[in-house]
This record gives C-alpha cells, structure tokens and sequence, in this order.
C-alpha cells in the first residue's frame, strides 16, 4: 500500500514539476517579491512591512491558485485521457489513487512553498540588512499558509471527484473566498436571531476556517502566535482535509468511469 | 481439473439517460463467457457493440449492472487477480512527461514489483518491444506505433498470466499493426492467456484460437476460428481450360467467370465427382479444385446488423 501511494504521490509531483506553467508562476512570486524593496522606496521607512505583507500573501494566493488550477485536473486528466484505466486494472484501490494523487499535489505545494520562503527571506535580509528574531516568527506565517494549501488542495479533490473542472475550480474559489471570511459570518451570525442565526451558523462552521489560518498581519507587526493557535491550527486543517478527502474517495468509489 | 482463466456469469451494464436520467440504455446484454489457460481469444464486433464495455467492467472500471465473472478461480476485482492480468486500453494516452523507462517502472511499482525486480526486467522488456533505445525520450515524442508499444510493455511488465488488450492493432499503419501482431503471437507462444478485442478481422484470423462475435451489447456467436470459417466448406471451386465444356456442365455450376480459355466456377460438393467426369469426357484440363472456406469475414458479416449506408446528398 505504501509503496503503491508513494508512486502515485511521487507521479503527481513529477507531473507538476515538469508543467512549465508551475516554473512561470514561481517566477512570478520572487519577481514579485524582489520588487518588493521598490514598494518600500515609496512609503519610506515601510519597507520591511510591505515586503512580508506582499511577499506571504504572494505565497499564500500563489499557492491557491496552484492547488485549484492543477487540483480540478488531478482526477478528471486521468479519466479524459484513459490513464486511469491502466492504473485501476492494477492492484490499486480507489482511495489509494485519490490519496495518492492529494499527497501529491500537496508536497508539490509544499517544495513551491519551500522555494518561495527561501527567495523571501533573501529580499527580507536585504531590505533589513540582517535577520531578527521575530523574523523567524514569520516561519509560522508560512506553516498556517501551508495548511491552508491542505485544505485548499482536499476540497478541490472533493469537487473534482464529481464536477467537471470549470465548476470544480468555481465551486473551491468561491469557498476559499467564503472561508477566508469565515471570521465576519461568525459575527454575523452572533447578531442574527431565528433562523438566520441558525444558517449564518451553519455556514460559519462548515465552510474551513481561513481566518483563524491567516496570521500575516500578526506576523508583520512582529506580534507573537501562541502555541495554541499553532495546535488548533494544525489539527484543525488535518482534520478537515481528512474528511474532505475522505468524501472525495465516498464519491469516487462508487463513479463508473466511462 | 484446469480452471478457466476467465469465466464471464451474465455479466451486463445499462446506462442512465436522459434528463432525468430515468430511461435505462443496455451498453452490455447479460454475457457469458469462458476463455481457458494459453488460449488467445477474439472478441469480436463493430464500432459501439460492447466490447470496450466488457473490458471496463473486468477491470473494475465500470461497475457491471448484473452479473459477475472469475479471473484464474477468483473474483474479478479481487486486488490478487490483478497482479496477474495486463491491460491495454484502446487508443491509450500515458503520462506524456515521463520517458519509456520511467513509465514502466510507475506501472511496476503499482503492481507491487521490488525495485530488484523493475532494474532486472525493465531494460529487457524495453528490447523486447522495440523500444531498446529511447533512452530518456519523453513519451510526447513518440509516433503513433512506439506508443502502443509501450502500451503493450505497460500491460506486460509484471508479468501477468493474463493480457487484456482493447482494439491493439485500431490506428496504427500496416508495418505498426505487424510489429503488435508480433508482440502478440510472442505472448502467444510464451503460453499468455491473450484476450484482445478488435473490429480487424484478419487480426482475429490470423492470431485467436477462439473468437466470440458481439453486436449491440449481445453475444452471437463463439467458437474455434477454423470450425466457423469452415462452416461454408461444402462448394469447391474448379478452374480448367477449355471452354467448350461449358456448354455440357454450366448446370452444375454458379459463379462462372470466363477469361479467354480459362473457366472459373463454384461447383456443389455432390455434384464435383460428375462435373470432373464430364470434363474428362468433354477433353477439358483440369487446373485447380478447391474446396471453398468461408473467411472468419463471412461469419461476422452474417452475424453483426449491418448499419445502412448513409445517404449521399446528390
């Protein structure tokens, strides 16, 4: 089983590094964050904030864009162009094929993610002229925007598993934008009464959480994150992405696959 | 007692359509089905008639509506039968970024092959079809004909008893079609269960053991190829010069063709003897007697609905 989940991963990732389309959005992201030091030359003495303000969210909006555009092709490539047929003619299950092809995408999220912080850092340690303490905290930044890419990544699947991708792209960008405002419907909802309360709820606690997710500004203003947000966090993105994957593979268990 | 190496028990699949996805389309009639160990097997039939369907189903692809079918004794979606069966998919597209060696080696891993096994086997079987010396060529390079080729190496790289191949020979130009053929009578010979299917009959002449005709989603026929071509063996046809003699013995004769001297006639099996004795008696030279087989052709033909031709706008 392992090793059956390790080749399907390893193939998603290899499929993903050999897309040029991925090199041309990396590109893009340290261009962008390169040019960060320029935005500085404008409103002096901001450089620093401005720089970790548009270089993580660069990261963060990058790597959605990448989990949606490659994760709605995941499933429905495989069955377009028949591969899928001489993989499922083998000893592999269907949620091996659907694990495999989830931690697949997400360690290529993962290593983008991992080059990106490094040209980050970089521009960061050019514009400070050095690397503070609190600089590290904004590794946590980055660790929360990773679990975003997690759920990000098992939700598309999750639509992918049953949608075409026009709409599996539409219907995982739309409940990313809603969770990321996740934090205003819980307001919302706590001024409401009656039913709406009830829905507002509802919605608030089904949609992920990527308020809780999003600690940039906290980060830039070199504010400390507890322990325990790091926790919740953590368990809270594994969770979710568990279960939506775990639906992926409800879905995609009983698909014929004509 | 041998057990069959696919044993097919009513196997069929109806379709949804329809708006409201109310109206059941049958895709596949209830089949059955038994192919034996080393047998190569036909499964014949237009465009549309099942086949693909059957193949999707035994390799749990689509799920069947009724039915079941066994694979060497087990359940077909059994994961153990799958380490022994191969399958190549009808006009198969594969992973295009990947290079011959790196394509066999994903399909060995996912048939559960050490990495001893993939380093000893792979470079061989790359010899084997053909495809020796690609060395790191992406797969988006390759014609048409070293594609399949690599669809075959994929099916057989595990080493499977039984190889599914689906329309092999479909697209590909007569000097690809021989090199599968090749690749096939090796799987053959190496004493392969081969269950292929395909609308190219000469294919299905020259390599099956047994073949089975199917059209719209129903069996209708199956048996060894040379009993159903020879089902017509009881004309021969007689070629001799001297057409004077056609005057005495055009009673016995149908399709005559005459080409200067020469006459070419099909003659019934009863009536041969008293034809050749006519013709000896009329001093006629007798150049050929054959008996007359009908071609795996003339089976199918006879089995299948023909679609009428479309109507050509004058």
């Amino acid at each position: 089983m392992t090793s059956r989940l390790a080749a399907i991963a390893y193939n998603t990732f290899r499929e993903a590094v050999r897309d040029r389309v991925l090199y041309n959005l990396v590109f893009f992201v340290l261009l962008l964050v390169a040019s960060a030091p320029l935005f500085g030359q404008i409103s002096i003495g901001l450089e620093r904030l401005i720089l970790i303000n548009i270089g993580l969210s660069a990261i963060s909006i990058l790597g959605i864009i990448i989990a949606i555009f490659i994760g709605i092709g995941l499933v429905f490539k495989e069955i377009e162009k028949k591969t899928l047929y001489t993989i499922l003619s083998r000893p592999v299950r269907r949620w091996e094929f659907i694990t495999g092809k989830y931690l697949g995408l997400v360690m290529t999220l993962v290593v983008n993610s991992a080059f990106m912080t490094l040209g980050f850092y970089l521009a960061l340690l050019w514009v400070s002229r050095g690397l503070g303490k609190t600089d590290a905290g904004l590794l946590i930044a980055i660790y929360f925007i990773i679990l975003e890419f997690f759920i990000v990544t098992a939700i598309t699947l999750l639509f992918s598993s049953f949608s075409t991708p026009i709409f599996s792209a539409i219907f995982a960008f739309a409940l990313f934008v809603i969770g990321t405002f996740s934090e205003d419907l819980r307001n919302f909802a706590a001024l409401s009464h009656g039913v709406t309360k009830w829905l507002f709820s509802a919605t608030a606690y089904l949609v992920p959480n990527f308020s809780a997710l999003n600690v940039i500004s906290q980060a830039a203003h070199g504010r400390a994150i507890s322990g325990k947000l790091v926790l919740f966090n953590t368990l809270y993105a594994l969770l979710y992405s568990a279960a939506a994957t775990a639906a992926a593979v409800l879905i995609f268990e009983r698909r014929n696959l004509k | 007692m041998q057990t069959a190496a696919l044993e097919i028990q009513g196997l069929a699949k109806s379709y949804t359509v329809g708006f409201w996805r109310k109206t059941l389309k049958p895709a596949l009639l209830p089949l059955h089905l038994s192919v034996e160990e080393g047998e190569t097997f036909g499964f014949l039939g237009p465009n549309g008639a099942g086949k693909t369907t059957t193949l999707k189903i035994l390799m749990g692809i689509v799920f069947p509506t009724t039915g079941s079918a066994t694979i060497l004794g087990r359940h077909f979606l059994d994961p153990e039968v799958k380490r022994q069966i191969g399958f190549l998919p009808e006009q198969p597209y594969f992973y295009d970024y990947l290079s011959a060696p790196e394509l066999l080696d994903y399909y060995a891993q996912l048939s559960g092959m050490s990495s001893d096994e993939r380093r000893a086997r792979i470079p061989a079987l790359l010899e084997r079809v053909g495809l020796g010396d690609v060395g790191k060529k992406q797969l988006r390079k390759f014609s048409k004909g070293m594609l399949q080729r690599a669809g075959i190496a994929q099916a057989i790289v595990h080493d499977p008893k039984i190889v599914f191949l689906d329309e092999p020979m479909s697209g590909l130009d007569p000097i690809g079609r021989r090199e599968i053929r090749e690749l096939i009578q090796g799987l053959k010979d190496e004493g392969k269960t081969v269950f292929f299917s395909t609308h190219i009959l000469t294919d299905a002449e020259a390599l099956c053991d047994r073949v089975a005709v199917i059209d719209k989603g129903e069996l209708k026929g199956i048996g060894v190829v040379e009993d159903l071509t020879s089902k017509r063996a009881d004309k021969s046809e007689v070629v001799w010069q001297g057409a004077h003699a056609l005057a005495s013995v055009g009673n016995l004769l149908s399709d005559i063709h005459v080409t200067g001297n020469i006459v070419r006639g099909t003659v019934a099996n009863e009536s041969s003897d008293l034809l050749l004795e006519k013709l000896r008696h009329q001093r006629a030279r007798l150049i050929s007697v054959n008996p007359l087989h009908g071609t795996l052709e003339d089976y199918f033909l006879s089995h299948v609905s023909i679609a009428e031709p479309a109507k050509v706008k004058a």
